[in-house]
């Protein structure tokens, strides 16, 4: 049952270019995958780990600018790529470092800072990164010489890569490490007491998160071929969290659901709402009072509980006419 | 005059500012356990409300300050009676809605006074320059130090000579054992709630003649105040007021010196604290 949804669930995405019709929607739906797949990174963190990162924008951020800088000074798109993903994995395992020393607030604290002496880096640096003016691509790589300039094929190289980190995430999940990550988030003493090392645990977890972030901050670099401090922002940080939080974090979907969200009310809903900003932050009010677990989670509790209130409203039925 | 005795004055003065701004910032933390990620924007209000008062309603300027001042400690209580306190004990989750309460702020603001700067001008007779013995001084930037110096002995007088006081000390160090005797720790929250926000409120007034105020205004300071009280360790005053000259000093120095890595001077030194001493150059340790 759950297989043959996934299956349709891929099929309709595949099928994308050939329903939404215009390639603004197209666009729009890359920029979700490529939301999710960063969302998927967080969560790993956030919703696996307990662990909550208010810096994941800077790590996104040094990818996208690793690639925009690169590639403005000559280097080719392979190197340039696969510089990004060193740099920024590089990045993390540091961060990791200096953050994992606490948990909780602590751990909020430190990446908020470190995300914000990387948006510093971004915004002042000025020789390396043209500061607010942001650095231009020119071009996106052509794997197998096949253009990704097109809207259609960018997305289909994106959807490629989204499925690959959705698989890789359920594995990890599902393995052995996923549920001893998920015992560091509940009963970290007992799993010390345990024999668990798990310092090394959520260690690996961070760098998995960072891994997914240099993804989608490569892709989101191809996808505007641009990138400016904004992106490394606090707001974008919260942005991202939000996504998780508001999808619900711990699960594989929710991310993903929770980045549907945020992509269509930013990029449709703005046609309407002037404040995006605003809306940002009362959903994320609203969530986190009314509806902690997320809404893949809160939706299937409500799916259940309608259930369970059909099933015993059609027992109690009968007694109430002969009663 | 040569340019550092010029950066040592402005770092004091900005060092002054920040002490007004992050010294509920740090009894908030220390009381609360959390960092109010709406601080910043406290300070933005504050600086708007004042502006507003004295542009068009020609108030005077410290009257304006005290209103607005007033004004942000009256929403500080709403924020803390009516969301915070539904949070009680998730500090995870109290961070996150102080954040998205931020943000909503940012916007109304951005809706109420536009995009466009407003610049308030220094009460007339704290304008200009006063002269001590060949030097040149700011006088307004030299009456920020000793107003800073004011606020800083009445909070130590508060916190250290009164019973108010007494129960807040008892408050933050061991909030449990204090409801055992007898203290109402959830009214000491909304009370400390209070006397931040309005202090940064009033902090945001007195901050406009020299930073003037724009949207973003929260976000610029507001890690300023955590880089203070990081360094200072939560809940300690002495220690946010240290805290609040090293930051005025270095974020000073780092622009004029060091532009390109302004910021990095910046937040060096509190990853660094972070990492070797977590509670703060003052702070204790928690229990």
């Amino acid at each position: 049952m759950k297989r043959v949804g996934w299956a349709v669930a891929l099929i309709v995405l595949a099928a994308v270019p050939l329903w939404v019709g215009g390639s603004f929607y197209v666009n729009i739906v890359s920029q979700i995958l490529i939301a999710a797949i960063f969302a998927l990174g967080l969560d790993i963190l956030v919703g696996y780990a307990g662990l909550i990162s208010l810096g994941h924008a800077g790590l996104f951020g040094i990818a996208a600018y690793t690639v925009a800088i690169l590639l403005e000074h000559g280097f080719g798109h392979s190197v340039a790529i696969i510089a990004a993903l060193g740099m920024t994995l590089a990045t993390t395992m540091l961060f990791a470092v200096l953050a994992l020393r606490t948990t909780g607030i602590g751990f909020i604290m430190i990446t908020l800072a470190l995300g914000q002496l990387l948006w510093g880096l971004g915004y002042r640096w000025i020789d390396l990164t043209h500061g607010d003016n942001g650095v231009s691509g020119t071009s996106r790589p052509m794997p197998f010489n096949i253009s990704l300039d097109s809207a259609d094929h960018f997305y289909y190289a994106t959807l490629l890569i989204f499925v690959a980190v959705l698989i890789g995430m359920a594995i990890l999940t599902g393995s052995a490490f996923g549920a001893s990550l998920r015992g560091t988030r509940d009963q970290p003493r007992r799993m010390t007491a345990l024999g668990f090392d798990v310092w090394t645990i959520r260690f690996i977890a961070c760098v998995m998160s960072g891994l997914c972030s240099a993804v989608a901050g490569i892709l989101f670099f191809y996808y505007n071929e641009f990138i400016s401090p904004h992106a490394l922002a606090l707001s974008a940080s919260a942005e991202v969290l939000l996504m998780v939080i508001a999808g619900g974090s711990g699960t594989l979907l929710g991310p993903v659901a929770g980045a549907a969200l945020v992509v269509i009310m930013k990029s449709v809903m703005s046609a309407y709402i002037e404040r995006w900003n605003f809306t940002l932050g009362a959903i994320f009010v609203l969530i986190v009072l009314f509806m902690p677990e997320g809404l893949v989670p809160g939706s299937r509790r409500l799916v259940r509980f309608l259930l369970a209130a059909a099933k015993t409203g059609r027992g109690a039925a009968p007694a109430r006419s002969g009663g | 005059m040569s340019l550092w005795l010029v950066l040592t004055v402005n770092s004091i003065a900005f060092g002054g500012l920040l002490f007004l701004l992050s010294a509920g910032f740090s009894l908030i933390f220390g009381l609360m356990r959390i960092p109010n990620l709406t601080h910043g924007s406290f300070f933005m209000l504050g600086a708007y409300f004042g502006a507003s008062f004295v542009i068009w309603g020609s108030a005077p300027f410290w009257l304006a300050a005290i209103i607005g001042a007033v004004l942000v400690a009256l929403l500080g209580g709403l924020l803390e009676r009516f969301v915070l306190r539904r949070l009680a004990g998730q500090n995870e989750a109290q961070v996150l809605v102080t954040l998205g309460v931020s943000f909503m702020i940012a916007d109304l603001c951005l809706m109420e006074w536009s995009g466009d700067p407003i610049s308030v001008e220094a009460p007339s007779p704290l304008q200009g320059v006063a002269r001590f013995g060949g030097l040149i001084f700011p006088t307004y930037r030299i009456a920020i130090i000793l107003l800073a110096l004011i606020v800083a002995v009445a909070l130590w007088a508060l916190i250290d000579g009164t019973r108010l006081g007494a129960m807040i000390r008892a408050g933050v160090d061991d909030p449990q054992m204090a409801r055992i005797c007898g203290i109402r720790v959830s009214t000491l929250f909304t009370v400390v709630f209070c006397l931040g926000a309005g202090l940064a409120g009033f902090a945001g007034m007195i901050g406009s003649p020299i930073l003037s105020i724009y949207p973003g205004l929260d976000s610029d300071m507001l890690p300023l105040a955590l880089v203070v009280v990081i360094l200072g360790g939560t809940g300690s005053l002495l220690g946010s007021l240290l805290g609040s000259f090293v930051v005025g000093f270095l974020y000073n120095f780092g622009q004029a010196l060091l532009p390109e890595l302004a910021y990095f001077v910046l937040f060096l030194p509190m990853v660094l604290i972070l990492v070797m001493r977590p509670q703060g150059l003052f702070g204790r340790r928690a229990p």
